[in-house]
Formats: structure tokens, C-alpha cells, sequence
């Protein structure tokens, strides 16, 4: 039997290997809560269904997953399997596309974000997202990292404000580097700094769950470890995505891990399960760099 | 330390915020909305209002006159000095016996546009066996009437223009319409005719080929001159500073007022070179200079638009630069070309400023017949027109903007047709 | 022959060069031993044959017909009329013009020295005439001389196509050149006419005086035949009417380009983009028309209902018109420069939980701000430049005020009323607007260079 997978070769190994499995089963990929580290975790968001098209581009095809409060998911594919689409569907930024469309359904703290009653506004401050590609405003490095604070008054004067910004900025280990040209434009940093600066930027709205994708693609490994340590700092009050390309990434920050294949997500769990003991063959050949 | 944080999102304060971002989000869209609604409400009002004003000038209000053309009038051999406008009268004043008095007369002779009897001569020296006979005439009534019987204009003071038409000839008039001898009829003056001080009399072909004239200089000039110039400059000109420099002069060009040019005209074309003032010949030089930037950046375009591999595959053949691109590239790039040439002429078509400068402002009654009569142009006719205080020349000036509309939506749908026809994707 | 046909024959005769020149190259290519021994192929000797002929006879004629006419005149009035004012323009425009009228028309007007003018001219049909053959035989003589030199020293030698070639390159180039000689003529015909103007009236006078006057009586010994030419009311009234332009325009503009980039669905933006951009497509002495004819009344009209007095050719009027023209050039620019925005920022923006209006005025529009101001400057520099609105709806009085429901005068509307009907280029009236020429020349110039600076920069930021 064939499927749409590319996997008809692995079909006969299959009968070898019983305990892998290379067909996708939805029901399979119920959330095993119990692997979940902190066990007094809450659930956060849940995606139940979810489709993308792209014009007639299925970019995600009935993903269900849930994230819990406090912890890191990440999520790891081969490039173009729609890793960015399904972290871009949780905040609704996708929404400006116009040709995507999305269905099934999404819910943070039990409401459904895509119901016409959500506020995206409200919903965006809740899910903060740093993008793959660095989007610094072109504005001064203050203002990119002022930009939600003032938006939702979160501040009321200068000091608050400068407050806000030097934390985050010092959060994301880019304070000691910009801390002359905090009045310059964003636009002129590196692309690393660039990178952290949206991080700061992110953090800065203070939101519930904050999205990443690839957020250390332009990092040199100290600036990575940094980055990875502030993530692991943040878990304490956020729960974090985070799109990554690193396996070791994956394996070092986060509590689960997604592995999304061709718009499908093939196997989620406990990431040292996932790292050590793949119930997938498509899982396997992935992390063991067999793939493609 | 895990904490309870009471997020900022559930606070009141976020939620107020909130509301008023929203309804400033809604305020501002409308704004928008009301801006782009001016903006196309303009474009509606514009074309409406002229549209109302002008469709009038296509028709005429003329008169039936059936004038038996009294073989005692005419000497055999000097037809044109007969009296004309005295068969033109006495068949008007016998449909109203009643009026005798010189004054009257005079004032009911009024009704018939002074034209009348050039007309009446006109038809009689064409076909002289006419005399003898009675014939039926459809006559152009004085504008005054016109504008009485099209939109009541003079009737009474609600509808302005008091005193244009007396109480006497307002009742002759009305009893001319009862008695089916006043109709409106298709406006065959104004496509035939010249200038004249009579709005029923002023036609439109003297500056129809006024313009045609200019338009055809600029052409013949600002075609060729800015596709060899766009050719120069993208295909074979070296990069340097003085390309540079001419490519800041060619953007600036396109900027300059065009009062500018018409002083640049006369300056140098009548002032210095000694052309004659008023002609299409010297209108086509100015008007050239102004379309000649919108020909050149357009035509860049289009041969930057032409892949460099066709240039490569005909230079890999052997074909020197030269021929390469007359044989090769700028084939390709024509339909571009064309289409901002297209667009830069139609612009010129409509421009009027240097034209009065160079002295194409005239009243000239004659057809000029080449681009070196003196002659205006349909812009400047209608410029000319809406200083005349006629009422009727409100309505033979929107039938002008009309026609010079009609001229340039042509033109730019056919810009427009070229583009997508030829257009290419490389 | 008249130069219609004479162009006409000059273009028949340089195909029949071609003809030749390509026959006689395939000749020679025979007895040399095929056309591969021929340095160029046959139709380059054609070409250039061809072009030998055409070039030179047609620029002799251009430049036979653009001066012959001053000269005659000049001869037959100096033989005829020797006692005539070489300065009196009016006269000699007259003169010539009853010569003329005589020459083609056999009509005399009523003029005193009718046998003169007879005799002028039947001079100046003789002269004529005589021009037109010597310009005939030298035209054809030129051109028949360069093509067949060329043609009798056609060999398989002769390397015709670089000659081609480099006649081709070298009338590109001069085209090309054109564009600088246009800037050149401008500049010069502006500037020379504008000193001698200064040297009648000073500069400071000029640039500051508060009068403006320019009517000057018609016999010298009038009191006053100087004129005021203060032009700082022109100005102001130029300032004036662009300012309520661009008060219209500005935010019509700003606005529907941003609800276009931002908002519009496709349908309507594919239906309201090119609608608004009618607007710049349609010729200004339309608007000249609607300003004065629907526009003005109307004002005048609601500004008698609520007691205001509004002047019937009020600034307000022209400026409410030529701002309604104005709207594309804002709304296309900064449309343009808006969707040039990456939508990589506006999704960082809306992600930060700004709303959509929020990401245009915080983010959009400030990223967008140097390409919106050189489109303003743009726009700008079109208002002052605009002459048949003013011409048509604001009307000739120098007034010097700032109330737009005054009626004002522009430098555009004084610089073509001033040279409307006969001009002398002795007398100050006429010169005086090309002073006022070279005033929005260099005004004009300065706004364009600086927003041509401004959008070629902003444009490169995101490439
Ligand atoms: N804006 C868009 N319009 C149309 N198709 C899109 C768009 N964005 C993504 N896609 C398509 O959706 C699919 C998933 O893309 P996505 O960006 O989610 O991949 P990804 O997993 O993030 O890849 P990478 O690791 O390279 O970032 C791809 O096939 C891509 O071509
Ligand atoms: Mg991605």
C-alpha cells in the first residue's frame, strides 16, 4: 500500500522493525501528559484539526497538539514541512495572508482564537512571536524594544520605560553592545544583534507564550548559549515554541519535542524519548540525519 | 520560583486601552474610507458635470424656414452680392403678419442666427437652380434662443440671464416652437466650422487640425529622437558621471513647469531662429521637448526589461552591439516603447500653457492647412471659449473637453491594449 | 517645390541611393569572387549610402526654413521701409503681416503707403521664391554629393559597416544630447532675457517689492510707463493657492493610499487605483473649466448663503481644483512607496499586538516618510509650476493677502499674461516674466532635485 508519504520504502522494513511505525495515526499522538516533566502543568494552548492551505498549498494537515504552562516545545522538520505555518497560525499572524486558510480549531486558556469573539490585538499580546528572518523596525534600538510597552501602556513615564528596555535588552545579552548606540537604528546592527533585538522586542509585551522560529540561526554558539539559558529562564513564566534546525538545540531546551514531516505531524513526545528511542521511522531517519 | 502572575491582559486598564485602540483602529479606517470616497466622488463630479454640460453642444436649436428664392433678387452673373439675409428675413416675418413696426422687425429678424444668409448663399452658389424655387431650411437660431430652448435660460429671472430676450421675442419664439418650426438638430457646425464670435457658428475643425498638425510635429520629432536617446543611454552609454548628468536632466525635464518650455519656445524657436508665432510647427517643437523625458524614461524601461540573454545569444552569433540591439533588442522593446510614447503624445495632446505662449491663441476663423498656418489647438479653444461670456459657449466648451476626453481615453486604452498584448515574461 | 515635397523627394532619392549602392556592392562582390569577399554585408553600403544622402539634406532644410523668412523680411523692409524703427517690433509686425496678407491674398487693408507695400511685396514673392530654389538645389546638390562620392567608392574594401555604425551611434548620442540642450536653452533664454530685465528694473526691487503693476502706459510720455514690479504678491499668491492645494491633496492623498495599500480588498483597490489616477491623465484646462465654471460659482454661491464673501476667482476655488489634481500624484506615490514597506515588519508590529492602524502610523508611515516627503515635493513643485487652473479661476489681481476667499495672481498666470499678444523683447512687461521664468525655474528645479535625491535614496534602502 502506498501513501502520499514517500515512505513505500520503508513500508517493508516495517515488518522487521514491528515496533516502528511508519504509517502516521493521528490517535496515537494523544498527549502523553504523564511524560510532561512538571506534572502540575496546566494546558495552554491546544490545536485540535488544524489545516493550512496555501491557495492549494496543504502546508499543515490535521495537526493536534497541546502546550502546557511552563514548559519548552520544540519543533523540528525538514525544511518547508510547515514548521513556521503552524507556529504562524497560533497568534493569527498568518491571518494577513491572503490566500492562506486555515481550519480546525485553536484555543488558548480554553478559548478559541480563531471565534469571533477574540480579540486578535489581545490574543497577539498574549502570544508573542520572534520571527525567522530578523524584522527590526527601523527605528532607534530603544524604540524597537519600547514599541509593545508603549503600545499597551504597559509604561507611563521614561524611567519605567527605560527600565523595561534595559532589562530585556540585558535578558538577551545584547545590552553591553548597544548600550552606546541605543539611539541608533536597529536596521544597523548585525544580524545576530538583529536577531536579539526582536527577541527583546518579544519579550518586552511580556506575553503568556511566546513563539520562536529559529530564533539562534544567526547566533554564534556563545550568543546561542545564552539565548538557550534565557530560554530556560523564561520557562519559569512563560511556555515557549521554539522552531528549531539544532536537534541538539532541541534536545538541550526543551521538555517535548514535535517532529513535523511534509505538513504532517509524525510524532510528538518527551524529547529524550523522541532523541533516544523514535517510535517513527520517518522520526528516526530524521535524527539520525538518514533523511532526504 | 513559579509565580502567580495576574497577567496584564486581564487587567482593566488593558481592557479600556483596548477599547479606544479599537475605536481609533475603526476611526482611522474610515478616514480612509471618506478620503478614497473624495478622491473618487472628484473624478465622478469632473466627468458628470462636463459630460451634463457638453452632450447639448452635439445638438443645435435651428429653425424651418421655407424661403422661395425670388428670381428678382438674383443678377445672373454676381450671385454672391444678392441679399441674402433680406429672403432669410421676409420668410421669418411672414409668420408674423402681425408685426410691422422697424423695431420689431429688427428684433424678431434677432431670432435667426446672423450666419443664416452666409448659409443660405453657400447652398444657392452650389446649386443655382434653386432660383425660382421654394425650398425648406433648416436654419441655427441666435444663440440666445438656443440656450432658451435647451435649457430655458433667459425665460425668467429664476433661470438666469435677464434681459437676454424680450417679452416680445420670448412670445414669437414660443409660438415658432408651437408651430413645429423649431426643432433640435444634429450640430453639423460644430465639426465643420472654425472659430467664430457666434457661439452657434464656432466649430471645432480649426483646432481639430490645429492639433493634429502639432501632434503630428511632436510625433514625427519626440519618437524617434527619444527611442535613438533611450537606446543611447541604456544600451550603449558608458556609466559615468556625464550619463549621470544627463540622466538628472532627463528626470528634472520631466518635472519642469510647462510655462517654462512655452518660454523656452519663444525664446528660441520665434525669438532666435525667427519662426513664425502662432503655428503648429513651433507648437510640435515645444511639445516635443516636454514629451521627450516621458519617452525616454519609458523606453529605458522597456529595453531594460529585455533579458540579457537575448543580447548575449545574438552576440554570441557574431552581431556587433549595433546590430544586436536595432535587430534583436529594440524589436522587443517597441511595444514598451510605444506604449510611453503613446502616453507622452496624449499628454501633449492636452497641454495648453506653452501653447498660449507661442502665441497659438488667436482667433482664427480659417481651417489651417498645414503645420505652418496659424491656428490654435483643442486645448486653447477651450481655454478661448471659456472666457467668451455666451452662455452658450458653457456647453461648446464642455462639448470640446468632451471630445478631447474622448481622444485620450482612446489613446490610453490603446497604451493600455499594448502593453497587455505584447507584454512579456521572461 | 514646396519643402513638403522637397522632404518627400529627399527620402525617395536616399531609398534610391540605397538601392543603388546595394546593387553596385553585389557587382563588385561578383568580380571579386562572391559577397563573402565583401567587407560588410551589401545592405550596410545601402544603409549608408542612404544615410549620406539624408542627413545632411535635411538638416540644410531644417535650417534653410527656420531662418529664410527673418532674413527676407529683413531685406525687404530695409530696401523698402529704411526710415523704420529697427526697434519698433510692433511695427515691423505689422509691416510684415500686411506684406504678408498682400503677397497671399492680393487684399489690401487700408493702409497709407499702399504702392509700397505693393512693391514690397512683389519683392518679397521674388525673394522668396528665389530662396526656395537656391535652398531646393542646394539641399539635393548636398545630399547627391556626399551619396554618390560614397557610392563611386564603394569596394570590397570599403568597410561600410562601422561607417553605419558609427553614423547610427552618433545621431543616438545626439538625441541623447538633446536633453541638455533643452536644459541649456531654458537656462540661457531664461537667464538672458531675465538680466536684461534686471538691468531695468534692480533685482531688489524685484524680489522684494510689494507692488506689482506691470501695465505699462502706451505712449512713453504717460506718467507711470515705468510699472511696479514687486513681485512678492506673486508669491504670496502662488504660496497661497499651493497651499490649499496641498491642504486638499495632502490628506485626500495620504489617506486613500493608505486605506488602498492597507485596507481596500482587491476588488475595490483594482476599481479605485485606476480611477484616481484619471485624475492626473485629464488635460488641466479641464480642470481650468470645472474651476471656473462649476467650481467657483458654487463656492461663491454658498459663501453668499452664510454671509461669507467669497471673491467669484477666489484662491480658494483654484487651489480646491488643483488640489483635486494633485491627489494621484500623492495617493500613486505614496502607494508605491507604502507597499515597498516589507511586510516582514508589519508582521512584526501586528505580533507585538499593535492593530492594524497602529502598524501604519507607528511603523508603515514612518518607514515610508522619506519617500512620502519626496512625493510632496513633487506635488508641490507641480502646484507652483501649474498655470491654466490659476490662469482660468484665480484671476490677474496682484493682491497681496493671505485669504484665500480673495481672488490672487500667480507667477504662472502673470509670466503667460504677460506674453500673451505682441511682445517686445525690449520692454520690461515682456521681460519681466521671463524673470519671473527664471524664478519658478530655479524654484522648481530645487524642489525636484531634492525629491528625485530623496526617493532614488529611500529606494535603494530596501533593495
Ligand atoms: N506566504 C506563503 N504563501 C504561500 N505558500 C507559503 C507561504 N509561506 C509558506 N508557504 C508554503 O508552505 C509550506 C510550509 O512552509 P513553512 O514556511 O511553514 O516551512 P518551514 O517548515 O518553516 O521551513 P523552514 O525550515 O525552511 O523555515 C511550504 O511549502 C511553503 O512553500
Ligand atoms: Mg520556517
Amino acid at each position: 500500500m502506498k501513501t502520499g508519504l514517500g515512505v513505500s520504502d520503508t513500508l517493508q522494513e516495517a515488518d522487521n522493525k514491528e515496533h516502528i511505525r511508519t504509517r502516521i495515526d493521528k490517535t496515537l499522538l494523544a498527549d502523553n501528559q504523564a511524560n510532561v516533566q512538571n506534572s502540575a502543568a496546566q494546558i495552554r494552548m491546544t490545536a485540535k484539526d488544524v489545516n493550512v492551505h496555501y491557495a492549494d498549498n496543504h502546508a499543515i494537515k490535521d495537526v493536534s497538539l497541546s502546550i502546557y504552562a511552563n514548559e519548552v516545545l520544540s519543533i523540528i522538520g525538514p525544511s518547508g514541512c510547515g514548521k513556521s505555518t503552524f507556529l504562524r497560525c497560533l497568534n493569527r499572524i498568518n491571518d494577513i495572508i491572503d490566500d492562506c486558510k486555515i481550519r480546525g480549531e485553536i484555543k488558548l486558556d480554553g478559548k478559541d482564537i480563531y471565534s469571533a469573539d477574540m480579540d486578535v490585538v489581545e490574543l497577539r499580546a498574549r502570544v508573542g512571536m520572534v520571527f525567522q528572518k530578523p524584522n527590526p523596525f527601523p527605528k532607534s534600538v530603544y524604540d524597537n524594544v519600547a514599541y509593545g510597552p508603549r503600545l499597551h501602556s504597559m509604561v507611563s513615564n521614561r524611567e519605567e520605560t527605560d527600565e523595561v528596555v534595559y532589562s530585556c535588552l540585558r535578558q538577551v545579552g545584547l545590552l553591553a553592545e548597544v548600550e552606546k548606540r541605543i539611539h541608533k537604528s536597529g536596521t544597523e546592527l548585525s544580524g545576530g544583534q538583529q536577531q536579539r533585538l526582536c527577541i527583546a522586542r518579544a519579550l518586552a509585551v511580556k506575553p503568556d507564550v511566546i513563539l520562536m522560529d529559529e530564533p539562534c540561526s544567526a547566533l554564534d554558539p556563545i550568543a546561542t548559549a545564552k539565548i538557550e539559558d534565557l530560554i530556560d529562564e523564561l520557562r519559569t513564566q512563560y511556555s515557549i515554541v521554539i522552531v528549531t534546525h539544532s536537534m541538539q538545540q532541541a534536545a538541550r531546551v526543551s521538555q517535548r519535542t514535535a517532529y513535523f514531516n511534509l505538513g504532517d505531524l509524525v510524532e510528538m513526545g518527551d524529547t529524550g524519548q523522541i532523541f533516544t528511542n523514535p517510535q517513527h521511522q520517518l522520526t528516526e531517519d530524521y535524527i539520525t540525519g538518514r533523511f532526504g | 520560583m513559579p509565580q502567580t502572575p495576574v497577567s496584564f491582559w486581564d487587567t482593566p486598564k488593558f481592557k479600556r486601552g483596548l477599547a479606544k485602540r479599537r475605536a481609533a483602529e475603526w476611526r482611522f479606517k474610515l478616514y480612509g474610507l471618506i478620503a478614497m470616497l473624495i478622491g473618487l466622488a472628484s473624478v465622478a463630479l469632473l466627468f458628470v458635470s462636463i459630460t451634463l454640460n457638453g452632450v447639448g453642444a452635439f445638438w443645435q436649436t435651428q429653425i424651418k424656414l421655407d424661403i422661395f428664392f425670388d428670381p428678382a433678387e438674383f443678377s445672373e452673373e454676381n450671385l454672391q452680392a444678392a441679399n441674402y439675409g433680406k429672403l432669410v428675413k421676409n420668410t421669418l416675418y411672414s409668420h408674423f403678419p402681425e408685426v410691422t413696426k422697424r423695431k420689431e422687425k429688427r428684433q424678431l429678424s434677432r431670432i435667426v442666427s446672423v450666419g443664416a444668409d452666409i448659409m443660405v448663399q453657400k447652398m444657392v452658389m452650389a446649386e443655382p437652380s434653386l432660383i425660382g424655387t421654394t425650398k425648406s431650411i433648416w436654419l441655427p437660431v441666435d444663440d440666445v434662443f438656443d440656450m432658451l430652448h435647451k435649457i430655458d435660460f433667459g425665460r425668467d429671472s429664476s433661470k438666469g440671464g435677464s434681459g437676454l430676450v424680450s417679452e416680445n421675442q420670448l412670445k414669437w419664439f414660443d409660438s415658432l416652437v408651437a408651430n413645429g418650426l423649431i426643432d433640435s438638430r444634429f450640430n453639423r457646425t460644430y465639426f465643420t466650422a472654425g472659430d467664430s464670435r457666434e457661439p452657434e457658428l464656432a466649430g471645432l475643425l480649426g483646432a481639430l487640425m490645429g492639433s493634429f498638425y502639432t501632434i503630428l510635429v511632436t510625433l514625427l520629432i519626440s519618437f524617434p529622437v527619444g527611442a535613438a536617446a533611450a537606446c543611447y543611454l541604456e544600451e550603449f552609454a558608458p556609466r559615468n558621471r556625464f550619463t549621470d548628468f544627463i540622466e538628472i536632466n532627463i528626470n528634472n525635464l520631466a518635472a519642469v513647469p510647462s510655462v517654462v518650455f512655452g518660454l523656452l519656445g519663444l525664446a528660441v524657436f520665434i525669438n532666435f531662429f525667427g519662426l513664425p508665432r502662432s503655428v503648429p510647427l513651433v507648437g510640435g517643437l515645444v511639445l516635443s521637448l516636454m514629451t521627450l523625458p516621458t519617452i525616454i524614461i519609458a523606453g529605458r524601461a522597456a529595453l531594460h526589461a529585455v533579458p540579457p540573454s537575448i543580447r548575449e545569444g545574438a552576440l554570441a552569433l557574431g552581431a556587433s552591439k549595433t546590430q544586436t540591439v536595432i535587430q534583436e533588442v529594440v524589436p522587443l522593446a517597441m511595444p514598451g516603447m510605444l506604449t510611453g510614447t503613446i502616453i507622452g503624445i496624449a499628454r501633449a495632446l492636452g497641454e495648453t500653457a506653452p501653447l498660449l505662449m507661442i502665441g497659438m491663441v488667436a482667433f482664427i476663423v480659417d481651417i489651417p492647412s498645414g503645420p505652418l498656418d496659424p491656428s490654435t489647438a483643442l486645448p486653447v479653444q477651450i481655454f478661448l471659449w471659456v472666457d467668451s461670456p455666451e452662455r452658450a459657449f458653457v456647453e461648446k466648451t464642455s462639448g470640446a473637453i468632451l471630445i478631447l476626453l474622448a481622444f485620450l481615453i482612446t489613446m490610453n486604452i490603446v497604451a493600455v491594449w499594448l502593453r497587455q498584448k505584447f507584454e512579456r515574461r521572461w | 517645390m514646396n519643402a513638403w515635397i522637397l522632404i518627400v523627394v529627399v527620402l525617395a532619392l536616399s531609398s534610391l541611393l540605397y538601392y543603388v549602392a546595394k546593387r553596385r556592392s553585389l557587382t563588385i562582390a561578383r568580380s571579386v569572387g562572391g559577397i563573402h569577399r565583401l567587407h560588410s554585408a551589401p545592405r550596410y553600403y545601402g544603409i549608408v549610402a542612404a544615410l549620406l544622402f539624408a542627413v545632411p539634406a535635411l538638416v540644410v532644410l531644417g535650417l534653410w526654413i527656420s531662418i529664410d523668412e527673418g532674413i527676407i523680411f529683413r531685406l525687404v523692409l530695409a530696401e523698402y521701409f529704411p526710415e523704420l524703427d529697427r526697434e519698433s517690433q510692433v511695427d515691423i509686425d505689422w509691416l510684415t503681416s500686411q506684406i504678408l496678407i498682400f503677397a497671399q491674398t492680393g487684399r489690401l487693408g487700408n493702409v497709407e503707403n499702399a504702392e509700397l507695400l505693393q512693391l514690397a511685396a512683389a519683392r518679397y514673392q521674388h525673394l522668396t521664391s528665389l530662396s526656395q530654389t537656391l535652398r531646393n538645389a542646394s539641399v539635393l546638390a548636398l545630399g547627391s554629393i556626399a551619396g554618390f562620392v560614397f557610392v563611386l567608392a564603394i569596394s570590397e574594401k570599403l568597410r561600410a559597416r562601422p561607417i553605419a555604425e558609427g553614423i547610427i551611434r552618433g545621431l543616438m548620442v545626439f538625441s541623447s544630447l538633446i536633453a541638455i540642450f533643452t536644459t541649456v536653452g531654458i537656462v540661457l533664454s531664461v537667464l538672458f532675457e531675465a538680466i536684461n530685465f534686471f538691468q531695468i528694473v534692480p533685482v531688489a526691487d524685484f524680489l522684494f517689492g510689494l507692488e506689482w503693476s506691470p501695465q505699462i502706459a502706451i505712449r512713453e510720455d504717460q506718467v507711470g510707463s515705468s510699472g511696479l514690479f514687486g513681485s512678492i504678491p506673486l508669491f504670496v499668491g502662488t504660496i497661497l493657492i499651493a497651499g490649499v492645494a496641498m491642504a486638499v491633496a495632502v490628506p485626500v492623498g495620504l489617506l486613500s493610499a493608505i486605506y488602498l495599500a492597507e485596507y481596500a480588498s482587491a476588488r475595490i483597490r483594482s476599481f479605485a487605483k485606476p480611477t484616481l489616477e484619471i485624475l492626473a491623465g485629464v488635460p488641466t484646462v479641464v480642470y481650468g473649466f470645472f474651476a471656473a465654471l462649476v467650481v467657483a460659482p458654487y463656492f461663491a454661491d454658498i459663501g453668499a448663503r452664510i454671509g461669507l464673501n467669497i471673491a467669484h476667482e477666489s484662491a480658494l476655488a483654484a487651489g480646491v481644483v488643483m488640489g483635486i489634481m494633485i491627489i494621484p500624484f500623492v495617493s500613486s506615490l505614496t502607494d508605491d512607496v507604502m507597499t515597498a514597506v516589507p511586510q516582514s515588519i508589519r508582521e512584526a508590529s501586528l505580533a507585538c499586538g499593535a492593530t492594524h492602524s497602529e502598524t501604519v502610523k507607528r511603523v508603515v508611515f514612518p518607514a515610508a516618510l522619506p519617500g512620502i516627503i519626496g512625493a510632496l515635493l513633487l506635488a508641490v513643485s507641480r502646484a507652483i509650476g501649474e498655470t491654466m487652473i490659476v490662469l482660468m479661476a484665480a484671476g490677474l489681481a496682484a493682491r497681496l493677502t493671505a485669504n484665500p476667499l480673495e481672488s490672487v495672481t500667480t507667477v504662472t498666470v502673470q509670466i503667460v499674461t504677460l506674453l500673451v499678444g505682441d511682445q517686445e523683447f525690449d520692454n520690461p512687461k515682456t521681460l519681466a516674466a521671463f524673470a519671473l521664468g527664471l524664478t519658478l525655474f530655479v524654484a522648481t528645479l530645487l524642489l525636484n532635485v531634492t525629491a528625485l535625491y530623496i526617493v532614488r535614496k529611500y529606494s535603494e534602502q530596501y533593495e
